[in-house]
């Protein structure tokens, strides 16, 4: 095992514990959880089986084998920022909703005691 | 108090948009309801505000006003005249059809006639001040702002929305002011950001189904 395996195997390892800290404490929802540990779990199927990422690129047909990784990676990358992009304006249309109702509700109530003091 | 042609009862809504201002406790001293938001919403969300309470209140007529002094709301008889005559869905205030008055620089005034050409295009509709926020709106034009009012820069995405919804629009000259404080939503006008902003919007909402 070369000296690079043994270091991204013990980061991955970390990596995984602070997802599942991360889960654990409920900070983390678990759909995004499974990204994250889907990523995981692919960087340390590489880590220890070396030969696989040339295997991978003669099948795609990339010359240099860590092109495939970069390319692979900034397309899931991208993929992942729209996919939060589209989750952030979901919560953003949420906000907006429970704000307008919290300021029509809290109208009535100040209706309703005026009315109840007027009575 | 303004006095409206007799058939007509007024209420005012201010709606707080978590101004750093003395906004809210200035409306708290008048006979006004104030519609305070916790979190701001910029001018989309805050406008929606008094659609949703016209809407629950069954108002037949909203009218939408700045309160930064633009709009006199003097002029607001003049919305509701040519509402009680013609009963268009959507009566918008506008600076461009007459003389005299505030008009806006020479970039906005561009601004402005390019939106006029898009909207053209969009929604057949010749209509000069689509950046007006001095609007009026009966029940058909409230259940939609209610529903789905734009978010950033609404006024001239809207536009497209109520003519697709098959709402009348006209336009009605009024007399605008100078602001007197604070700042346009659309600040540097010309910039192209809001331009580009506004363009995709309304592409968007004239493709999307209503």
């Amino acid at each position: 095992m070369t000296r690079i395996q043994i270091i991204t195997i013990l980061i991955n390892i970390i990596f995984i514990g602070y997802i599942a800290r991360l889960i654990i404490k409920g900070k983390l929802r678990e759909e995004y959880a499974i990204v994250w540990c889907l990523c995981t779990f692919v960087l340390v199927v590489f880590s220890f089986w070396a030969k696989g990422l040339e295997l991978m690129s003669k099948l795609f047909g990339v010359f240099d084998p860590p092109n495939l990784v970069f390319t692979a990676f900034i397309f899931i990358i991208l993929i992942y920022l729209l996919h939060l992009s589209v989750v952030s304006s979901k919560s953003h249309h949420s906000i907006n909703r429970l704000t307008q109702e919290l300021a029509l509700m809290k109208e009535k109530m100040k209706k309703a005691e005026q009315e109840k003091k007027g009575a | 108090m303004l006095k409206l042609p007799p058939h007509h009862q007024m209420e005012i809504a201010v709606v707080n948009d978590c101004s750093k201002d003395d906004t809210k406790m200035v409306a708290e001293l008048y006979p006004v309801v104030v519609l305070d938001l916790l979190v701001n919403l910029g001018i989309g969300g805050a406008v929606q505000t008094g659609f949703l309470y016209a809407r629950e209140n069954g108002f037949d007529v909203a009218v939408q006003l700045d309160g930064d002094g633009q709009h006199p709301p003097w002029e607001l008889i003049k919305l509701i005249e040519f509402y009680d005559n013609t009963r268009t869905n959507i009566v918008i205030g506008s600076r461009f059809l007459n003389e005299g008055g505030f008009k806006s620089s020479f970039a906005r005034r561009m601004g402005i006639r390019y939106f006029h050409w898009l909207n053209k295009i969009l929604t057949g509709k010749s209509i000069y001040d689509s950046t007006s926020g001095f609007r009026l709106f009966d029940k058909a034009g409230i259940a939609i702002a209610a529903e789905k009012y734009p978010d950033e820069y609404p006024e001239p995405a809207s536009l497209v929305l109520f003519s697709k919804a098959g709402l009348m629009i006209q336009e009605v000259p009024v007399i605008m002011s100078e602001r007197l404080a604070g700042q346009s939503s659309i600040r540097n006008f010309a910039s192209i950001y809001y331009c580009i902003k506004v363009t995709i919007s309304m592409l968007f909402i004239f493709i999307r189904k209503i």
